[in-house]
């Protein structure tokens, strides 16, 4: 089976579930799960967008989070501010977030190995202390979002409605991430990661490829933040903080780097553990960190390679 | 006279005390087959890596095809038309033997900022990268990812990856180290068949090869120049046995 047909069939079939989601929450009289499944959905965006420059780009981005609060902030303060439009909040969050991407891209790039790490890891701290010290926003308490976004007769304070919102647009960017991974764009980025010296030998300047890689990351991260923001209606400097960023690239390793859809399967099946666990015990950490030791060092392709069995990095 | 393809002048590159690169000056004329040969440690390695743009000189100059090209990045020189191989086998080990290649053709043809079409289903970078397998006898394993290939087909991936960017001229740091005597025959052979069609660098501890290849070879000794002629006038020089081919160096393997 070709790529493009496996993905085709794991894209519908995934889809179609994702969809039935709301109509059988709704039959078992389980609203929660439209929420949690959600939730799932636009940290599986986060995911995928992280997954393209750590899994496909090899960059370690260990600041993902920043973008995601960005997103949120871009949605919160015109909120504040009295501009409830969708278009224009959610247009801010991946407008702002690709350009702190480009900043935070065009300096980290130049490095790698830890140097990269770090330097991801601090950007999106300060970014966490500057959202701590907006004071009229909240401050570290952060503030609440009166209203979610506005987009005309598209009602998101409508569960089901907002639901679909998300699945759209996780669907839209698995598709167009499909695309992208095996253009020749892709190409690129996939050999640099593979080995530089060489991608630089038969004459591939690798660096602008990887920044655009990094800036349309960014933006997708920032437009998840924005998602999250109207998720849960609230929103505090924590979306930026590092535990986050570590969330996020736990979701990207337990589900497979490198892989399509082994971010949204991360994402749902950590988000679940989550879930499962903390109900079970207040101590719920100590039982998911073994479980996630355990997949990094026996599924190298994680989840889903175990899954799919994706012989290489297309699936 | 028409310029050398490749023309260095003085050129130097010191790492700290060591002064790998002294002095060197050398002229490669378009079609020529050039080696350099050397014991270890001879600076060959730094030589290849001041001609490919990987290090800086600090001192001296690189003409290439009539430009000055001591300051141009790797990629730079390689679009320019400056293909090389490396010591140790550099390839993209989780691509098929094809992509390896059609990456090297997609690097010379138009900009990558293209985000939609699968790269794999063009015909403008594939048709090509199967031609040049062809050429280097890999055409049954295109598919092959190329980690799985056995060593001396992963050299000769590299040397397919630096003809598909066509260049004029290649930069082969020791093509057949590692390779069994069979392996290193064929490839000395496939070599031979280039030979004219495009410019030749190469550095080589292999004595068999290089002097079944070379048109003229240069002789370095730490970092040094300290011969250069033809095969027969470099075996014949008195300098180049004591420092090299006589009693103290290590003999050529």
């Amino acid at each position: 089976m070709t790529t493009t047909s496996r993905r085709a069939i794991v894209l519908g079939v995934g889809g179609l579930a994702l969809a039935l989601v709301p109509p059988i929450a709704a039959a078992l009289n389980q609203p929660f799960y439209v929420d949690l499944f959600r939730r799932m959905m636009i940290f599986a965006i986060a995911a995928v967008s992280l997954d393209l420059i750590l899994g496909y780009g090899g960059m370690v981005s260990f600041g993902h989070a920043a973008y995601l609060g960005i997103g949120a902030y871009a949605v919160g303060i015109p909120a504040f501010h009295g501009v409830d439009n969708g278009f224009v909040q959610w247009g801010l969050a991946i407008l702002a977030s690709g350009l702190a991407a480009l900043v935070i891209g065009a300096i980290s790039i130049r490095t790698s190995g830890v140097y990269f790490i770090m330097i991801t890891l601090a950007f999106a701290q300060m970014l966490y202390y500057l959202g701590i010290g907006l004071e009229t926003y909240g401050g570290d308490n952060g503030m609440r979002l009166t209203r979610r976004s506005l987009f005309g007769p598209v009602d998101l304070t409508n569960p089901a409605v907002f639901y679909y919102v998300v699945l759209a647009i996780l669907l839209l960017f698995l598709v167009a991430g499909g695309r992208v991974v095996d253009s020749r764009f892709g190409m690129v980025i996939r050999a640099a990661r593979s080995n530089e010296p060489r991608a630089r030998a038969i004459g591939f300047s690798p660096f602008r490829y990887k920044l655009a890689a990094f800036v349309i990351a960014g933006s997708m991260g920032g437009l998840a933040g924005a998602l999250l923001a109207n998720q849960t209606e609230y929103l505090t400097p924590d979306f930026m903080h590092w535990t986050r960023s570590g969330e996020i690239m736990f979701m990207v390793i337990l589900g497979g780097m490198g892989t399509l859809f082994g971010p949204v399967v991360g994402a749902i099946v950590l988000l679940l553990l989550e879930d499962v666990l903390s109900a079970l015990t207040a101590h719920w950490q100590i039982v998911l960190g073994p479980i996630l030791i355990t997949v990094v060092l026996f599924a190298r392709r994680g989840l889903y390679g175990l899954l799919a069995g994706a012989p290489t990095r297309d699936g | 006279m028409a310029e050398p393809l490749l023309a260095i002048r003085g050129l130097r590159k010191r790492f700290g005390g060591l002064l790998a690169t002294d002095q060197v000056d050398l002229d490669v004329s378009e079609g020529e087959t050039y080696a350099v040969i050397g014991p270890n440690g001879a600076g060959k390695t730094t030589l290849i890596g001041q001609l490919a743009g990987d290090l800086r000189p600090d001192d001296g100059a690189i003409r290439f095809a009539g430009r000055d090209v001591t300051r141009l990045d790797a990629p730079l020189r390689s679009r320019l038309g400056l293909a090389r191989s490396f010591q140790i086998t550099s390839i993209f080990p989780d691509f098929s033997a094809l992509a390896n290649v059609a990456l090297a053709v997609q690097a010379h043809t138009g900009g990558s900022f293209r985000f939609w079409r699968p790269a794999a289903g063009e015909p403008s970078l594939t048709r090509p990268a199967r031609a040049v397998l062809e050429s280097v006898g890999l055409g049954g394993r295109a598919d092959v990812l190329a980690a799985n290939l056995a060593h001396g087909e992963q050299r000769q991936l590299e040397i397919a990856m630096a003809l598909a960017t066509k260049p004029r001229l290649l930069l082969l740091d020791e093509p057949v180290a590692g390779m069994g005597l069979e392996e290193s025959q064929r490839m000395v052979r496939f070599l031979g068949t280039l030979k004219g069609h495009v410019t030749i660098v190469l550095v080589e501890h292999d004595m068999d090869a290089v002097f079944t290849l070379a048109d003229r070879i240069s002789v370095m000794v730490y970092g040094r120049i300290i011969a250069t002629g033809t095969a027969e006038e470099v075996r014949g020089n008195e300098e180049v046995r004591r420092a090299y081919l006589g009693e103290d160096a290590p003999p050529p393997c």
